[in-house]
Formats: structure tokens, sequence, C-alpha cells
């Protein structure tokens, strides 16, 4: 295609913008990886800085000498973001299977059901009321994995959409002539030509599962099921806490010294790892799974 | 020949409903019991009694809600931030999907993009550390190599009330903005290149074509997608005024908002009336938006109503 000047300008204007753009969004991150690798006095003398005076690995050689409380967290974290994926994926694609079966009676009725809960919902008060007092989930992992988070609405009509969408009733209906059962049908045919929907949804239920800190705040107080967003969390904002004796438990009683602005830098590097490995497959996805979900119910 | 028929259709359907089996009990159980729980807000919960057993006090928890200053608060602050988030946000995220449509370069425009997602999938706690990484009065970076180095006294930013409505609207565009373009930005995708190059031969520029084209053509979307975040307009983000500002009281006056009360309510002062009337009453102001917005898009563009 050729561009006349004026469009080579624009051209270079967007691109010149873009970058700025990037490198804003980028910045605060360098600032808290290079604070991690800052020395802990150079971080109180001279603040947060690009260019520190002196750098230091001492902060990752704190968390290492205290390993065993951040593997748990790191532990915590990965067991409930795994099982509460697995389980939220195998269950809402079950689920959305049959409403997007239009030659199955109560699609629609099933489709309401679920629709309905993004319209309304009771509050936090009585979901909070019959999780701790009918379902006794409290200081269970049970807490992290079932509230709110495994499945959601938007979720199931996003697989309902791809699969009413991208899987014509014809092969169904063949599979199931050859003498297919519904269920072999489901796992054999519908799931295998998925994956795409799949992978977006189970992403986006991996994240906010590896990102989640408020059922914790809500139903955890045992520091033994904190995952790394909650120790995080404990270490950041309560200060006085770390101050008092208690910190000890929690920490390890060995523990020399208080862990330093620079150890909670290095574990909000710790925290973010995990999720630079999925973004690569996210820009893959996304566009796909934006898509898809912004489909009307 | 009379048990065939009836026969037929449940062995086609009881698979299937097996199926959804485990879904619809999750959402029984996670959605629809706690619906059912709406009248604690009009209950004097004592757990001694158990819920069930409570006094019944009528709209004595929303008559004490509204009496209080939070309650006034807590509804301008979600409604006015909301407000913010939802034009700005608009704005800038369209300008981003305009300028990366134009870069022609397939390698840079992933790049970008990957870079402007990365915010938007980081945990509210990180980023709450990465502002507190700026803010914190005694080694924050903008305290300490902005605002020093210029001679302009430090903030003590956790404790001033003032700037965080600007604050918050910041960070707010900078976690989301850059998904919130993919849409537009596969919206401008789709738009067919050959009026452009029609465009270009009746000598019209670049700014022009974005005016009279991009622009035009993205309205439909841009339409639904405000009216969308228009009926979510009574919920916010519990980590973003809660976790970022950490939680300061100094900062209520303009951090408070209706789910951060009812989380304070619950948890912090114990007032589960209170809470429950504070829940109650996003709920089902929430409800309403959604039917309207909803009847709104059905009247501009009935392709894109919800329901």
């Amino acid at each position: 295609m050729i561009q006349t000047r004026g469009e080579r300008t624009f051209t270079v204007f967007s691109a010149v913008v873009m970058f700025l753009l990037t490198v804003f969004a980028f910045l605060p991150f360098l600032l808290i990886v290079i604070a991690s690798f800052t020395d802990e006095t150079t971080l109180i003398r001279n603040g947060y800085s690009f260019f520190p005076e002196h750098t230091s690995l001492e902060a990752y050689r704190y968390i290492k000498s205290s390993a065993y409380i951040f593997i748990r967290a790191y532990g915590v974290s990965f067991l409930v973001t795994i099982l509460g994926t697995a389980i939220g994926l195998l269950i809402t694609s079950m689920l959305a299977y049959p409403m997007s079966r239009s030659d199955f009676k109560y699609h629609n009725v099933l489709a309401f059901v679920v629709f309905f809960t993004m319209l309304f919902s009771g509050g936090i008060v009585p979901s909070y009321i019959m999780w701790t007092q009918y379902f006794h989930i409290k200081n269970t992992m049970w807490a992290l994995i079932l509230p709110n988070l495994l499945a959601n609405g938007f979720n199931v009509l996003l697989v309902r959409n791809y699969f009413k969408n991208n899987v014509p009733l014809e092969i169904i209906e063949a599979a199931q002539i050859d003498g297919a059962s519904e269920l072999r049908t489901f796992f054999r045919i519908m799931l295998p030509l998925s994956m795409p929907v799949m992978a977006t949804v189970g992403m986006f239920m991996g994240l906010a599962y590896w990102n989640d800190w408020i059922n914790a705040l809500y139903f955890v107080s045992k520091p033994q099921l904190y995952g790394i967003q909650n120790l995080l969390m404990q270490l950041m904002s309560n200060i006085q806490f770390l101050n008092s004796g208690q910190a000890g438990n929690v920490l390890g009683a060995e523990s020399v010294s208080l862990p330093s602005t620079a150890v909670r830098m290095a574990m909000a590097v710790l925290g973010i790892v995990p999720v630079l490995f999925v973004l690569p497959f996210m820009q893959k996805y996304l566009t796909r799974g934006v898509i898809i979900g912004a489909v009307k119910g | 020949m009379i048990a065939k028929p009836k026969s037929k259709p449940l062995k086609k359907t009881l698979p299937l409903l097996i199926l959804a089996g485990p879904g619809l009990l999750y959402f029984l159980i996670n959605s629809y019991f706690p619906m059912f729980g709406v009248f604690i807000a009009f209950k004097d919960v004592n757990y001694a009694k158990g819920i069930f057993g409570s006094d019944w006090i009528g709209f004595k928890n929303f008559t004490f809600l509204f009496q209080t200053s939070d309650a006034w608060i807590m509804t301008r602050n979600t409604l006015l931030y909301n407000l913010a988030f939802i034009a700005l946000g608009t704005i800038v995220s369209i300008l981003i999907a305009i300028l990366m449509s134009e870069l022609l370069n397939k390698l840079y425009s992933k790049l970008f993009m990957t870079g402007l997602i990365l915010p938007n999938l980081i945990s509210m706690v990180v980023l709450s550390l990465l502002v507190f990484a700026f803010l914190n009065a005694d080694s924050g970076f903008v305290n300490h190599s902005i605002l020093r180095p210029l001679g302009i006294p430090e903030i003590n930013w956790y404790s001033e009330a003032k700037y965080w409505p600007y604050l918050l609207v910041l960070i707010q565009i900078w976690k989301t903005a850059g998904y919130g373009s993919i849409i537009y930005f596969a919206s401008i995708a789709g738009i067919d290149k050959s009026i452009y190059e029609s465009a270009k031969i009746d000598g019209a520029g670049k700014l022009k074509q974005i005016r009279m084209i991009t622009l035009p053509l993205l309205k439909p979307t841009i339409i639904v997608l405000v009216l969308m975040s228009m009926g979510r307009i009574f919920n916010s983000d519990f980590g973003l005024f809660y976790q970022v500002p950490m939680n300061s009281g100094a900062l209520y006056s303009t951090t408070q908002t209706i789910d951060t009360y009812v989380y304070r309510a619950l948890m912090q002062l114990n007032d589960i009336g209170m809470s429950a009337a504070a829940g109650l009453y996003q709920s089902l102001v929430g409800f309403a938006l959604v039917l309207t917005v909803n009847a709104i898009v059905k009247k501009v563009n009935p392709e894109n109503a919800l329901f």
C-alpha cells in the first residue's frame, strides 16, 4: 500500500505514542523489580529509584532463608488455581452444553436460571452468613475455591455461545445416530471441538484464582491457608502486626529481622512471575475471547 | 404404544439434565439461596436466636443507614467514580485502539498490546504495592524523586483525601484501558478497507478518515459498551477502593464506596443489619438500572439488547 506523506507522519506518530503508552504501562513494574534488588539502606535513604546507588540480593536471600513460608503460600495458590480452574471448567462446560442444544426442551429455562444470577444477587451479607453458618467453610481450603468464583454466569454463557455458534447441531445428531450417548458426545466431540473457548475461559478462571485475595479476607484467618496474594497483603498492610510478637508465628520464630521493603517488593515480583507465563497465551486468545464474550447472552 | 412417546423424551432429556446438574446445584447454592437471605436486612440479627429466629424490625436498618452521612458519601462516590471511569476509560481505550490499528508492523502491535494488557492481569494486592512504591510518604518515588528535586513540599498521600479522586481514576485507567481497547481494536479491524481507500481517493487525510469513517462505524459498539457499564454503575471494584488506598480511614470521604462500606460494616463493625441493608440497596438499585439500560439498548439497537 502506498502511503502519502501525511499518512506516513501519522503512522510514525501512532508508533511513538503507542511506545510511550506502553512504557508508561510498564514503568511501575520496572520500579518494583529494581526496588527488590535495591539495598535496604539505599531504599530508606534515597527512596524508590530507577537507578539505585547500591544493589543487593538481600531480599531474595531473605525469602530463601524463610523459604517454607513462601513455598507454602505458593503451594496454596497453585493448588487453589489448578483445582478451582479444573472443577470450574468442568461444571461450566457441562452446564453450557445442554444450554447450547436447541433441541433440548429446557435449554431456555437453564439459560434464564444462569442469566438471572447476573442481574440480581442477595448481596454479600446473606452469602457470608450462608457459607459460614450453614456450610462452615471458614478456615478451610473450600473457602478459597467455592464462593464467588468457581463458575459465574458470564463464563457459562460465553461457553454456551461458542458451543452454539461453532459446533453445528448436525455433527451431534450424526454422532448420536452412530450410537454415541450424550455423555460421549459431550466429552468426545463437543469438548475437543471447543478447545479455543476452553482455553480462554480457563485462562480467565486461572487468573482470577491466582489473583484472588478477597475470599481469604472474608473466610480465612489461618496464615497456613494464605496464598501468595494474602501473604503479600499481610506483609504489606500490617506493619504493626509485623512489629508485634505475633509475626514470629507467621514468619518463623527464627526470623532475625522483619521483612524489609525490598522483601515486600521481591514478593510482589514473585507474585507476578506466573502471570507473565500466561501473557503470551493471553495475547493469542484474548481478542477472540473478548469478542465471543461480547456476543449477547 | 402409550408408554413409548413418554419414555423417549425422558431418555433424551435425562442425560442432559444430569450433565447440567452440578452447575445448576452450584448456582442454586451460591446465587439463589442468598437471594432468599435478603430478609436479613429487615431483621435484628442475633446469632443466639439464629437467623430465622431473630426479631423482625421492619425498615429500621434502612432508616439508620440513610440517617448516617456514610450513605450519602458512598452513593456519591460510587456513582461519580463510575461516571469518570466510563467517560475517560472509553476515550482512552478508543484512542489506543485507533493508534494501534495504524501500526503496520504486526510485531510492534503485538508487543505494545502485550505491554498494555499486563496491568490488567495483576492482582489488586500487587497493584496496591506498585502504588505504594510511588506514593508512600517516606521513600515513595513521587515524593523522593519528583517533588523533592523540584522543591515542592512533599505530600502525605495516604492521609490527604483530596488527591484520591484523581489518583484512583488514573490508576483505574492505567489498569484497564489497554484491555478495554481490545474490543474497539477488533471492531476497527473488521471495517472494510475499501471504504478508507475510496475516502483517500477523495482526498481525505488520516484525521478526516478517523472522524468520518472510524468513529461513526464504532458508534454502535461504543453505545452498547457504555450502556452496559451504566448498568453496573452501582457496583464498584472492592479491591480498588479498599486495597489500593490501604483501607486508610483518613481517606474514607473520597474512597468509600458501597462495596467497601458493606465489607466494613460486616467484618469490622459487626453491624450485620446495616451492611445487609446497604447490600440490598445496592442490589435493588443495580437491578433496576440493568433493566432500564436494557430497555434503552433495545430501543437504540435491538441486536445488542442483553435480553
